[in-house]
């Protein structure tokens, strides 16, 4: 059974609306199959919709965050078999058979990701509203390279705009943790808290 | 007292013996620790609720037509194609809301959607409410706006020379429409003082506007019950002042109108007065009686901005022959966009905030503020003074230059000191001005760096002060400036309420140290309920670095009722004085014997038996007799001033002029460190984005009075991969007025960043970089100006060493 089940139109076209050239997609509800932090939703969602809009208005998994709309920003990443991408510029169609992670499924079900304590711990969030997309970029970081050095990590951090921090306590957050998981320690041992 | 089950958990997370033995050692238990934030896991996790994340059963959306033209009249609006269009449910135009409204009482020239004129590309004109977005935008395009097109100014000098065709209706009748706000004042005989002078550095600084680009776009949803109350939930710093004009401009009842206002995704300053959006969900849910929100599109957050002001500021400075500075006379044009906003107190803060912290016999400044067809400026992070700083400091450099004085020397000689008065009188209580020179100066190797490094690197220092709140409320008033109420549980649990605005900065946080130090409970016995106007007491809100000064001491000032009614309690049963009673670690405890103790929750029951439910309010106003009696006196007094110095170590490129700031030494003092990760995260925070104004920011407008570049592509704000290193070095000064001594961290640090920056890029290459921002074309022009004097004899080669040749001129 394909993934994708087209469903319906949309009703008719009202008087003085010719076809979708200016709304392309907006006649079409699709019924799509997302795999989202391992469940597996069905859900009904316009064809023209971005992975993002998907996931906070459909699947109302809003800590993935709508920041710039165009992939500038980094709010919205997620990761898409691992690999970190925009959510917000990535057609919805395209998640259809992947694995997609958020925000919500970084950490296990009794305690938080080494990340996000680290981040709390070292201050690496102020306003917060960056971070689901910084922490997604790094947990890919840290999934791929258990040492980064200080450059590596800026340089995953790249398509990430943080606006509060100056990037500095995201960095010592991102080592604190990747010595954690190395470590198998939490990070408050490490820091005696 | 029975010892009830629930006990036996709390003593188990108490401290031992052992740590309360320690504890009695320490002053504090709670303050100067490196502490978790109150919202940081929520944060961490993606559970932090922002305002866009909210939404409501049954909630229409709504978008707001902007005007295509920079300056028009408004000579006709139909609605009725658009009202037709599929899934609309309401249009709102001026007329619905035709009461002004802006943030400074007398200076209300704002409509919620424009009535008669437009007066900036992006000025709100109608806004639908729709079943979702898409309807509400096709909607727009079928309202139909007929504008008269009128001139249109983007920079003030055409502004000003034009009063015939004024952007505003002039305030008195001979008046010039187009100038917003004029000050003039004068400390001392300025113009004695400077032919007096044995140096005089004379020079004209541009900067350029920048705006806050806080990450999360503008958000409200506004709601109306059947009962007849608004709610509206917002990303606003301003809450109570929100609370105030929603009522004015809706006619309603200011007691039936809600604001409330969840994390804000980064605000500095960018949130801190009412927008369109805000009035527009209340009416529209107003009408449709169904919830309605507006989230403004990145491009919109360009348009909104009221950010920094572009500023032109000639400077003539004059010291004598030790350094010390005699005068300082400043001229400032600022370039106000559109409307008031904060203008009158930004056009005092331009002239009021630089006369520390050095002292200098003698001052004047006149600012002139003046309307452009552009989107209105106001307030950023560094309030109307981090361009005067740019140019005060780069004016130090060039006087330390001049008479051969190393510049951190040159700033030694003229500090102000502590317990003194500004030129301009404001009252100066602590002061560690004198110990953030030296540990910038120690940390960055400074005397090895300065005037040593090879071409192409240098060193620059600057320094700063800032105010920690500022003394009088935007509407005049005698009652707090911040208050604080608690609520105590039986279980131990302490709920704050607090009308005060977590916008990234902490100020949560804030509130749940100071309790769990006054009261002795854990820190997650306490409870936060900040910034909603139905169940908070007023707190005037996340502006001028005031928050943890004001409520921090409106805090302190309610825990002390519940403390002194807890300690009494226990010791009325123990048979001893309050004061041998101590509140700390999950306990109260015994001073004498820490033996004798028992759980904090215990302590609250006996004290709530003795007096009634336990609950108390605290409050903080300013002092009144810290500022001089001048007109405009009061603008830029606080009860107390931060102070900053930065040295930045830069490289620039001779051939393409690009500046690579490697690192800046930030060393801010905030009297005390409430929580050192706090303050530093702000250190570094305000540094960045000083750095990112110095080198990268520009906020500049097309001829047709298009944004430039609208997008966080094209507005160019630091990446990881762009920042600097940046180390924070925390000074301490304990200020008598600041709770527990400390003062503000949120804004101070920004100021030096620039003009350490312009500085190093001199004692680099031997450019003054006079123009923001310092980006490869000005910087390699600069650089080639001057390789053409060397070439022609007028400049000798700089920080050459013997023998090696000049550089080569453009084309070689």
């Amino acid at each position: 059974m394909s993934d994708t089940i087209p469903q319906c139109a949309r009703g008719a076209l009202p008087p003085g609306r010719t076809a979708s050239l200016d709304r392309p997609g907006e006649l079409l509800i699709e019924t799509i199959r997302l795999t989202v932090n391992g469940d597996r939703h069905e859900l009904g969602v316009p064809s023209h919709y971005t992975l993002l809009e998907a996931l906070r208005y459909v699947l109302r998994l809003t800590g993935p965050k709508q920041g710039c709309d165009k992939g500038d920003c980094g709010a919205c990443t997620v990761l898409l078999d691992g690999v970190p991408t925009l959510s917000c510029i990535l057609p919805v169609q395209e998640a259809i058979g992947r694995e997609v992670t958020t925000i919500e499924g970084l950490a296990a079900p009794d305690a938080p990701h080494a990340l996000q304590d680290a981040f709390d711990l070292t201050g690496g969030a102020q306003c917060g509203f960056c971070t689901s997309g910084i922490l997604m970029s790094a947990a890919a970081l840290l999934a791929a390279n258990q040492s980064p050095t200080r450059q590596e990590i800026r340089e995953a951090l790249a398509g990430n705009l943080c606006r509060c921090t100056g990037y500095t306590k995201i960095y010592e957050a991102i080592e604190l943790a990747a010595q954690a998981l190395r470590e198998e320690r939490s990070p408050a041992e490490l820091v005696g808290s | 007292m029975k010892l009830e089950d629930f006990r036996e958990k709390q003593i188990a997370r108490a401290a031992s013996d052992e740590e309360l033995r320690e504890a009695l050692e320490r002053e504090f238990q709670v303050i100067g620790r490196r502490l978790r934030r109150t919202d940081g896991l929520a944060k961490s996790s993606g559970r932090a609720t922002f305002t866009d994340d909210i939404s409501l059963p049954g909630m229409l959306h709504a978008k707001i037509l902007r005007s295509p033209h920079p300056h028009a009249r408004i000579s006709g609006i139909d609605v009725s194609k658009a009202l037709e269009s599929e899934g609309v449910h309401a249009i709102v135009t001026g007329s619905d809301m035709p009461e002004t409204y802006g943030i400074l009482p007398w200076a209300r020239d704002e409509y919620a959607l424009c009535i008669d004129k437009v007066r900036y590309v992006g000025d709100g004109v109608a806004a639908v409410a729709a079943v979702d977005e898409e309807s509400a935008n096709e909607a727009l395009d079928l309202i139909e706006v007929e504008y008269e097109v009128l001139p249109h100014f983007l920079d003030p000098e055409g502004a000003l020379a034009h009063p015939e065709m004024p952007i505003h209706e002039p305030k008195k009748p001979d008046a010039n429409g187009n100038i917003s706000k004029h000050v003039r004042l004068e400390f001392g005989e300025v113009d004695k003082l400077l032919e007096d002078s044995e140096v005089i550095a004379e020079a004209e600084y541009y900067f350029e506007g920048t705006t806050h680009t806080a990450i999360e776009p503008h958000c409200a949803i506004g709601y109306f019950d059947t009962s007849g109350k608004l709610t509206v939930w917002s990303t606003t710093q301003v809450p109570h002042y929100l609370h105030r004009e929603l009522a004015r401009v809706l006619d309603l009842d200011v007691a039936r109108v809600r604001v409330i206002q969840p994390p804000i995704g980064g605000a500095f300053g960018g949130k801190s007065e009412p927008f369109d959006l805000e009035f527009c969900v209340a009416k529209l849910a107003m009408i449709t009686g169904r919830p309605v929100k507006i989230l403004y599109t990145r491009e919109e957050v360009f348009y909104a901005h009221r950010g920094r002001h572009p500023m032109l500021m000639r400077y003539r400075t004059g010291a004598d022959k030790n350094g010390r500075i005699q005068a300082v006379d400043a001229s400032t044009i600022l370039d106000g966009g559109g409307y008031e906003s904060f203008g009158l107190v930004t056009t005092y803060y331009s002239g009021q905030l630089i006369t520390a912290p050095y002292t200098m016999e003698s001052y004047r400044f006149d600012s002139t503020r003046v309307y452009t067809n552009k989107p209105c400026c106001g307030p950023k992070r560094g309030h109307g003074s981090v361009q005067p700083r740019f140019a005060i400091e780069v004016q130090l450099d060039r006087l330390a230059e001049a008479l051969d004085i190393d510049p951190i020397e040159l700033r030694r000689r003229n500090l102000l000191g502590s317990d003194t008065r500004t030129v301009n009188e404001f009252l100066v209580r602590s002061n560690g001005f004198l110990e953030c020179l030296g540990a910038v100066e120690g940390a960055s190797d400074w005397k090895e760096k300065y005037r040593q490094l090879p071409y192409g690197r240098g060193v620059g220092v600057a320094g700063s002060c800032y105010i920690s709140g500022t003394n009088y409320p935007i509407y005049p008033n005698e009652m707090p400036q911040s208050a604080v109420q608690l609520q105590v549980d039986r279980s131990g649990r302490v709920a704050v309420f607090c009308g005060a605005s977590e916008i990234g900065q902490g100020s949560d946080s804030m509130l749940a140290y100071i309790v769990s130090e006054e009261l002795g409970v854990p820190l997650d016995y306490v409870r936060i309920l900040a910034a909603d106007t139905d169940f908070t007491p007023v707190d005037l809100g996340a502006y001028s670095s005031r928050i943890t000064l004001m409520c921090g001491n409106a805090c302190i000032d309610a825990a002390a009722k519940i403390k002194k009614q807890v300690k009494t309690a226990v010791a009325d049963g123990w048979g001893c004085r309050p004061k041998q009673v101590a509140l700390a670690g999950g306990w109260a405890f015994d001073v004498k014997d820490t033996d004798r103790k028992m759980p904090i929750s215990e302590a609250f029951n006996l004290a709530e038996a003795k007096f009634g439910t336990l609950g108390a309010t605290g409050s903080y106003n300013t002092p009144k007799d810290i500022h001089g009696e001048y007109r405009g006196g009061t603008i830029g007094s606080s009860p107390a001033y931060s102070f900053t110095a930065h040295v930045a170590e830069v490289e620039v490129d001779r051939d393409t002029g690009f500046v690579e700031v490697h690192k800046i030494w930030i060393a801010h003092d905030c009297g005390r460190a409430l929580n050192p990760v706090l303050v530093e995260g702000q250190m570094e925070g305000s540094a960045y984005m000083g750095f990112a104004e110095a080198v990268m920011e520009q906020h500049i407008f097309k001829e047709t009075g298009l944004h430039n570049a609208p997008s966080l592509l094209d507005y160019k704000i630091p990446s990881s991969l762009d920042t600097p290193e940046l180390e924070s070095l925390i000074v301490e000064s304990v200020d008598p007025v600041g709770p527990y001594g400390a003062k503000e961290a949120g804004e101070g640090p920004l100021h030096p960043s620039i003009p350490a920056i312009a500085n190093a890029i001199y004692d680099a290459v031997g450019v003054r970089m006079d123009r923001l921002p310092f980006m490869p074309p000005r910087v390699w022009k600069a650089i080639q100006e001057r390789a053409e004097r060397e070439k022609a004899g007028g400049l000798a080669p700089w920080k050459q060493e013997p023998g090696r040749t000049t550089l080569p001129a453009a084309g070689d």
